[in-house]
């Protein structure tokens, strides 16, 4: 059976194992370049993009995970995870993987008390509202060649996307009851 | 687009968890933490060890301070209100700061009540030393809990206290069965839904910090251990390498022991790495006995 791993240097990571542990998939907490090779697809969960950053360069996780995701490997970043995987950011700091074609803006709607939730229509989920959690979030702020937008704010700001199989949310899915991204995202794992 | 809800408040909380919060004085600081590795700072006018020397009357810190730690960090900052002060909570929220700490480290400004933290935008963190505290704040609004521990001692032991404490009163609501909860809820001086909520998932309702006396990485590693979520640093950091003789030298053996209390709370089941991370970290802040202080110097005890 696949096993799905979940980057668990700082952040989110039990929230996301139990969305797998409700979707009857196996999980496994990842934090050394050694755990990264015993499984077969991988999520960034939210937190701190600088400490998840700094605890990556310190472990050298990063140039691991990058060969995976060369190879194949199917992976998936929530808020701070799309800023590891970004192509480049707006700001010097941190320094992002530059896995997947977008330029992206840290805490872009503001501190803590612009938090908000939105109900965002996703077509590739189907035509019922996902209700989409942003905390300090970022937002991706261009879009490069062989990204596909899979999700937008009214105002038009791109919040999902996905480039092959790499795919990036601005939100937490992983903070709400709705499994329909994760299950998407698990589809992936049949075909590779 | 909805702000303010308990999703969010919460939510920011679990974004910090498996991290560390570093209390800081001045932009400087900050910078330092950041670098390190903390998941957010506490921008204070006096690290609690100052709080404990200096005695008076400890207040919310100078705006201008705060705004100075906010404009040099991207990471989120977090400022302390005393214990019932809403106008303290209020200006902190206008400044935009990312958290409020309802401290116990302050002076409190109310006796009998704590603030009402669903009047606010911003979420709250407060302290805790058993479940119906911890249970009571939750029912006032605050978002996010932990542990009071002592602060500013470097002592670890009211730390592991307060964290067995609630656990324990934890495993025993998990025993009982739902006709024994509202016994249960008033001898806990807490609200009978939180703790059928309680009885239900066997868990706090908010995510739980260590605070209070941590003070070097395998004690932030002990309290990730004992089941907390992550850890606040106070004077551990910033109150070591006193005698060093150099600025130089001082900020080396603080940051030093920034990083490798991030990394041990990371790495907290994998005693090599804390055997690693534990070498050769330079002198420590100045501790004292918690169990050596008088009744009247105890911080722990403020809040209700």
């Amino acid at each position: 059976m696949a096993r799905v791993g979940v980057l668990a240097l700082q952040g989110d990571f039990a929230e996301h194992l139990q969305v797998l542990k409700d979707l009857e998939v196996e999980g496994v907490e990842v934090r050394l370049p050694q755990d990264l090779e015993k499984v077969d697809a991988l999520i960034i969960p939210g937190g701190e993009s600088t400490t998840i950053c700094r605890l990556m360069d310190l472990y050298h996780v990063g140039e691991p995970l990058k060969a995976r995701v060369h190879a194949g490997m199917p992976v998936w970043g929530t808020c701070a995870g799309m800023i590891v995987l970004a192509g480049a950011l707006t700001e010097d700091r941190p320094k992002p993987l530059g896995l997947v074609n977008i330029v992206v803006t840290r805490n872009a709607f503001g501190r803590q008390t612009d938090s908000f939730e939105e109900d965002l229509h996703i077509p590739a989920l189907g035509d019922e509202p996902f209700r989409a959690v942003f905390i300090r979030a970022p937002s991706i702020r261009r879009v490069g060649e062989g990204v596909e937008v899979m999700a937008s704010l009214p105002n038009g700001t791109p919040v999902a996307a996905r480039q092959g199989h790499i795919l990036v949310t601005a939100f937490h899915p992983e903070l709400t009851n709705d499994t329909r991204l994760h299950a998407y995202f698990l589809q992936w794992l049949n075909k590779g | 687009m909805l702000t303010g809800t308990w999703r969010t408040k919460a939510g920011l909380a679990q974004m910090l968890k498996g991290g560390v919060i570093m209390d800081v004085v001045n932009a400087e600081q900050a910078k330092i933490a950041e670098e390190a590795g903390a998941c957010a700072v506490m921008a204070l006018e006096r690290v609690p060890a100052d709080i404990r020397a200096s005695g008076g009357v400890a207040r919310m810190s100078d705006p201008q301070r705060i705004r100075e730690i906010m404009a040099a960090v991207t990471i989120p900052v977090m400022a302390k209100c005393r214990i019932g002060h809403f106008v303290e909570a209020q200006i902190l929220q206008a400044l935009g700061v990312d958290y409020i700490d309802e401290s116990e480290v302050l002076t409190p400004a109310d006796e009998e009540n704590h603030v009402w933290k669903h009047d606010f935008t911003v979420p709250f963190v407060c302290g805790c030393r058993d479940l119906g505290e911890a249970l009571r704040r939750i029912a006032e609004g605050a978002a996010m809990m932990r542990t009071k521990g002592e602060a500013g001692t470097g002592d670890v032991v009211e730390a592991v206290r307060h964290m067995r404490t609630v656990q324990k009163s934890i495993r025993h609501i998990q025993s009982l069965r739902e006709d024994e909860l509202m016994a249960e809820a008033k001898a806990l001086g807490a609200p009978i839904d939180l703790v059928q909520e309680v009885h239900r998932t066997g868990r706090l309702p908010v995510v739980n910090f260590a605070a209070g006396g941590i003070a070097t990485p395998a004690d932030a590693a002990l309290m990730m251990q004992l089941g907390v979520d992550g850890v606040f640093v106070g004077s551990g950091i910033f109150k070591a390498g006193q005698n060093e003789k150099t600025e130089i030298k001082k900020i080396e053996v603080q940051t030093r022991i920034a990083r490798a209390i991030v990394e041990a709370t990371t790495h907290h089941n994998n005693p090599d790495v804390l055997a690693r991370v534990s070498e050769g970290l330079g002198e420590p802040m100045l501790s004292v006995a918690a169990r050596g202080l008088k009744q009247e110097e105890l911080l722990a005890v403020r809040g209700w």
